[in-house]
Parts: structure tokens; sequence; C-alpha cells
């Protein structure tokens, strides 16, 4: 609630209170020239230092999200050629006098018609939406037995979590190559007590991408769950039990009701790159695992057809969108009603 | 304000020096080449001879290479395609045409196979040949008789005939992720042109594939060295110098896994390994001064001595060891190597035929 108002006071600009932490900054920082120059600058064209603030994040998305976005948009729209580089040209000026514009909409006709495409599509969704589920499931009781341990041994298990990310994310997919073939550790170790007879075949299976996912990608659901979590007022579970609610309807008539932003960030954050993942696959899938991300490779790398890998790269940015923004609005209103 | 003059001099002193050194060429050359794939002492050699540093790079797959080379700007000085890519590659226009007055060791080069890289590059005008292997059969000699005592060793039926292939399946096959290699090849074996770019021709190759799909454990480019030398697999198509390679790691491991290569007698792929100069490469002279240095009988000698792949350079066939020169898988005799066949390019519109029939092969989709 503090940060809120915070932002709303500096926005508001009134000129006779004491300024916030930006104001601050922006006073000290009027000591050196050219920072003076700058906001000079700005103020003469009625602009103010908190603009330039806010307008971070858009240069932000502009340069590495927009505009990438138009190039790959621009060059779904070509067609392949042997040349450097291996695409027509969009935009043809003739004669000095004539701009001539081909757009090419075979890519994306060969994107219906092909049932490759739509299968390899259908396919990553399932599969990203099998491990998000499974990272949840995973994730929520470890978030919230950190949540519920001591503050030091809270501290050793945060850093236990984080601690994977110090390894290259490829050498840790790779270890998972060991451990899973057929004369691995895993199965040396069921072999050994018993469990099974004859090895299992896990590697080059959809079983080992789904391991590969969700090892992978856990952190990302913990953390969020975690920061969720932390910030719950126990009061509330404890005001419950003083009126008689059982331990585990409280669990789920009020911590995970209030745990739904966390649970909902973290979901965010596994699904959607595992939609588009091409390394677990490549190295732990079968050549029966169909994902968007290796048609992808296949068709730049194989095929050396940039127009039509962009193509692909369009429709699941698009078909990643929508649900988000669907998500965005839903927040909104569930803001605006409160 | 004296001071910032001052600064501005000494840097501007810099610039100065800076643009008069790439004038004159630095002494490096930047190399791109396929990893496991040379004897380093010849680059500290060249180094030492030249006084050009050497920044040795390297790459596991043509696809990549192929990237970098079409989307430009790639900062290298040599590169190192195979024939077919090569090929698509020149005609996009990504290399520079050899100054052959700077070439003297060119004289060392074997016209024979000088003759079949002419296919890909005509009159070899950008490129030379460094390596050239075959793409065959890689088996496990006593799992292959404890299950078929009288297989067809020295036919492609081991991999394309459904009574063959089907004893082999529980003791483990791979076989390269190179459709370009494994459709020409399986089109040699039903008789069919294996260099056509006929997408009906093709097609009819596709039955046979299947075939050693329904067999096959993994599709996979360089997995098999380390699973046939470990003996986890049995049967492998691959190229002949990776299959010499899990040979050799397997007899020095000592666990009594015996790997062997074999050309099939219906004829193999046979491929080229071409030495080129991109067309923005920042350093050409060295470029040249480094790929006459290869041509070097000595060095190409020692090159092929240590990765068993055949050169392309006839002076240096006195200089290779007994194990290199004098095995038919190597360097095959001359009644094979008239059965090898080579592949150029499929055009732009087949190779979208053949890579989605290889999906359909590899994924079932």
């Amino acid at each position: 609630m503090s940060e809120q108002n915070e932002i709303g006071f500096i926005s508001n600009d009134p000129p006779h209170r004491a300024p916030g932490p930006i104001g601050s900054l922006h006073a000290s920082l009027l000591a050196y020239t050219p920072y003076r120059w700058l906001a000079g600058k700005l103020a003469a064209s009625g602009l103010r230092v908190r603009h330039l603030v806010i307008a971070v994040p858009y240069i932000w998305l502009l340069l590495f999200f927009l505009a990438p976005f138009l190039i790959v948009f621009k060059l779904s729209f070509s067609e392949y050629r042997i040349a450097i580089p291996p695409y027509a040209p969009i935009f043809e000026f003739i004669d000095q006098t004539y701009l001539q514009v081909r757009l090419s909409i075979d890519n994306y006709r060969l994107l219906f018609q092909d049932s490759l495409y739509i299968q390899a599509y259908l396919n990553s969704v399932r599969v990203a939406g099998i491990s998000t589920l499974l990272t949840l499931l995973i994730g929520y009781p470890i978030a919230y037995s950190m949540v519920k341990a001591r503050p030091r041994t809270r501290f050793i298990l945060l850093m236990l979590v984080i601690l994977p990310f110090w390894t290259s994310f490829l050498i840790r997919v790779y270890a998972w190559i060991g451990i899973l073939k057929n004369e691995g550790l895993l199965n040396a170790f069921l072999l050994k007590i018993g469990l099974i007879s004859e090895p299992l075949s896990l590697l080059n299976t959809d079983i080992a991408v789904y391991i590969g996912i969700v090892y992978s990608y856990l952190p990302f659901m913990i953390l969020p769950l975690y920061a969720n979590l932390e910030k719950m007022d126990m009061s509330l579970i404890e005001a419950a039990t003083d009126l008689g609610c059982k331990p585990v309807p409280a669990f789920w008539k009020i911590t995970l009701p209030l745990s739904l932003p966390g649970i909902v960030a973290g979901c965010f954050l596994v699904f959607i790159p595992a939609v588009g993942e091409f390394v677990i696959p490549d190295l732990l899938g079968g050549p029966d695992t169909l994902m968007i991300g290796k048609v992808l490779w296949t068709e730049f790398f194989n095929n050396l057809d940039w127009p039509l890998s962009s193509a692909v790269a369009v429709l699941l940015l698009l078909l990643l969108i929508v649900p988000i923004v669907l998500f965005q609005r839903h927040q909104q209103k569930t803001a605006e009603s409160h | 304000m004296n001071h910032s003059l001052h600064t501005l001099f000494s840097v501007s002193a810099i610039a100065l020096c800076a643009i008069s050194a790439v004038h004159a060429e630095d002494k490096v050359v930047n190399v791109y080449n396929w990893s496991d794939y040379i004897d380093e002492s010849t680059l500290a050699e060249f180094e030492e001879k030249t006084g050009i540093k050497v920044v040795y790079d390297v790459f596991d797959s043509n696809e990549v290479l192929e990237t970098k080379m079409l989307a430009g700007g790639s900062g290298y000085d040599i590169v190192v395609p195979t024939g077919s890519f090569l090929a698509r590659q020149i005609q996009a226009g990504a290399f520079r045409k050899l100054d052959k007055d700077k070439l003297p060791n060119l004289e060392n080069m074997w016209q024979q196979i000088s003759d079949r890289t002419a296919a890909y590059d005509p009159d070899n005008t950008y490129s030379i040949n460094y390596m050239w292997g075959t793409t065959g059969i890689g088996y496990n000699v006593d799992m292959i008789k404890e299950r078929m005592p009288d297989a067809p060793l020295d036919s492609w039926a081991m991999i394309f005939d459904p009574a063959v292939i089907s004893k082999f399946k529980d003791c483990g096959i791979h076989i390269l992720d190179a459709p370009a290699e494994i459709i020409p090849t399986a089109l040699k074996y039903i008789g069919e042109d294996p260099d056509t770019d006929d997408a009906k021709v093709i097609a009819k190759a596709e039955e046979t594939l299947m075939v050693m799909r329904e067999n096959t454990t993994k599709f996979h480019s360089s997995e098999y060295i380390n699973a046939l030398a470990n003996g986890d697999i049995c049967l492998a198509v691959g190229w002949s110098g990776d299959v010499l390679q899990a040979r050799d790691r397997a007899a020095e491991a000592g666990n009594d896994v015996k790997v062997e290569y074999v050309i099939p007698k219906e004829g193999a792929l046979m491929w080229f390994d071409q030495m080129a100069i991109p067309v923005d490469a920042p350093h050409p002279d060295n470029a040249h001064a480094f790929l006459n240095f290869m041509m070097d009988p000595q060095i190409m000698a020692r090159n092929s001595n240590y990765v068993y792949y055949a050169n392309g350079n006839k002076a240096s066939q006195p200089l290779l060891n007994e194990d290199v020169i004098g095995d038919p898988a190597i360097y095959p005799p001359e009644s094979t190597v008239e059965q090898l066949f080579t592949k150029t390019p499929y055009s732009p519109r087949t190779q979208r035929t053949v890579t989605r029939m290889w999906t359909r092969i590899v994924s079932g989709h």
C-alpha cells in the first residue's frame, strides 16, 4: 500500500512537500553538469524527470522486444532464396522511383496446410501444460514448507533453490542423460534395490522430457510462490482456527485463494518458456517428441528457411500473447472491484 | 582545457595507429573447422613459421556453419564446409575466389579428388580439399555374429532389408541424423539415382527408410562413436573416421568390444570437406598463407595420421602411417572408389520435400 502512495505522490508532484526517493536523486544529480543540461533541455520542452523515469521501461521494451519482433514479423512475409542473407527483400526501389513491396503469405498458408506445425504447436502446449501442473504440485509444498521454516533455515533453503543457477543450464540437462540412460544411475539404483529386474528405458522418451522440464523450471515456480506466501498475514489462519476451522479446510479456504497471484505468476513463468523449449526435448527426448522449438530449429538450420521459421515464431507469440492479455484483463477487473 | 586537448591528441594518435594496423593486416588468421579434426601441433608450427597467430574455433554441424556464412560478417578467414553445402554457399556468393598464385603447394593435390570436388566447386575456384571420407556401416563384430552368423556384412541389406535389420533391433542401432546422406544411400540400394532432384524418385525411398526406422534406436550424428566403443549398440550408419575412432577407443579401453567399418558393395556416399575463404574475411592474405601451409605434404600427413581420415593431398601419401594408407576403410582400393557416389545439393523446393519426408520418417508425423 505504501508503495502505491509513493508513486501517486510523485506523479502528483506537489511543489511544497518533501521530495520522494526519485526527487532527492534528481536533486543530488543536478550537481552534475551533463545531468543539469539534460534536465534543463527536458524542462524547456515540457518534459519532467519523472517522464524520463517512466520512459526507461518503455524504451527497453521498444528496443529489445518490439523492434526484434517487427523484424521477425517482416521476415515472415518474405521468401527463401539462396543468397546473403538467405531471403528476398520485401521493399525494393525500382528505377529510384517506384517502391515495390512484395508480401508473401505462403509461409502462413503452409503452417495451416501441413498438419506437422499444428500438431507440433498442440504437442508443445500439452507438454508445457502438464509440466506446469507437475511443477506446481511439487513446488507448492516446497515453497510452503520454506515459509514455515525458521528464519535461519529459511535462508539456507532459499539458497538451495537458487544454487543450481550457478551451473550452466545445458550441463544440468546433460547430467540427466547420465542419470536416465539404460546403464545410468537411476536404473542401477532401481536394479540394486530390486524394484525392477530389467532396466527402464527412460532416456529418449517423453517422460525424460517431463523430468527435464520440471527439474529445470522448478525454481521459477517456487520463488514467486515463496515471495507470495511469505507476505501472507498469518493472523488470518489463527483467526480461522479460533473460530473452529480445522487446518486442512483453512488451507483450502484461506491460504490457497490468497496465494493465487503467486500460483498464476509461477505458472506463467514455467509455461511460457516451456512451450518454446528446444534444448530439453533435443537432448532428452526421442525421435517422436515433436515440439515447436525443434520444428523451428529444423526450418531455420536444415531448410535454411528464415521466412518460414519467422512465421512459426510469430504464430507462437500470438498463441502465447492471447492468454496473457486475457489474464491481464482479469487482473484489472479484480483490482477494480476491490 | 589544456588537459583535455592533450587527451584528444593521444586518442586520435591511437586511432590512427589502429587504422594503419588494419591496413597492413593484423598477424592473425581466424579458422573455423570441424571439432576433433586436426593435429593441433600443426597450428603451432604455422604460428612459429609465419608469425601469424591462429584463432581456432570449431563447429559440429554444416547447418550451423551455413547459417553463419549466409548471415554474413562471420569474421572467419577459413571455413571448412562439406561439398554439397559449399556448392550452395558458392551460389549465394559467400566465398572469395582463391588467388592461386599465392598457393604454390596446389601442385601437391591429388587430381582424382580435385576432379570429384569440381562437381561442387567448378575448377576448384573457391576451395581446396582438406579431408574426405565415406558414409558406411559400423558394427560390433561379436554382437552381430552372435545374432546372425551369416549376416551380409558387405551390403546395405544390413540396414534396409527387414529380414536382416530386425535381427539386430534388440542390441541397438544408431543412424546419422543427416537426410542428405541417408536418403541418397537408400536410393542407391533400391537401384535409383542417388543424386536425383526429382521428388517423385526420392519418394520411392520412403518405404525402405520406414523399415529402417522401425528398428532404429536413435537418429543422431555423434553419439554413435561412444555408443559403438562402449558396446551400447551393435550397428550404426556413420562417417568412416568416426567409426574408426570408435574402433580405436574400444581397443584402448580393452573392454573386449571389436568395432569394424565397412563400405557396402552397392556403393557409399563419398563426401569432401573443403577449405574456403569467406567473401568478407578480414585477413585474406593470412588465409592464403594458411591454406598453402596446410597443403604441405608433411603437415597434411600429420593431420591424417592423427584424425584417421583420407586427404586430397597426393604428395602426403608416402608420409602416411601404414595403418592409415594401408586401411581400405580410409583409403579404399580403386575398385571400391569406383562404386562411391557423390551428392550435389538439392534445389530449395526439393530440399523442403526431403526435410519433410525425413521428419515423417524420424518422428512419425
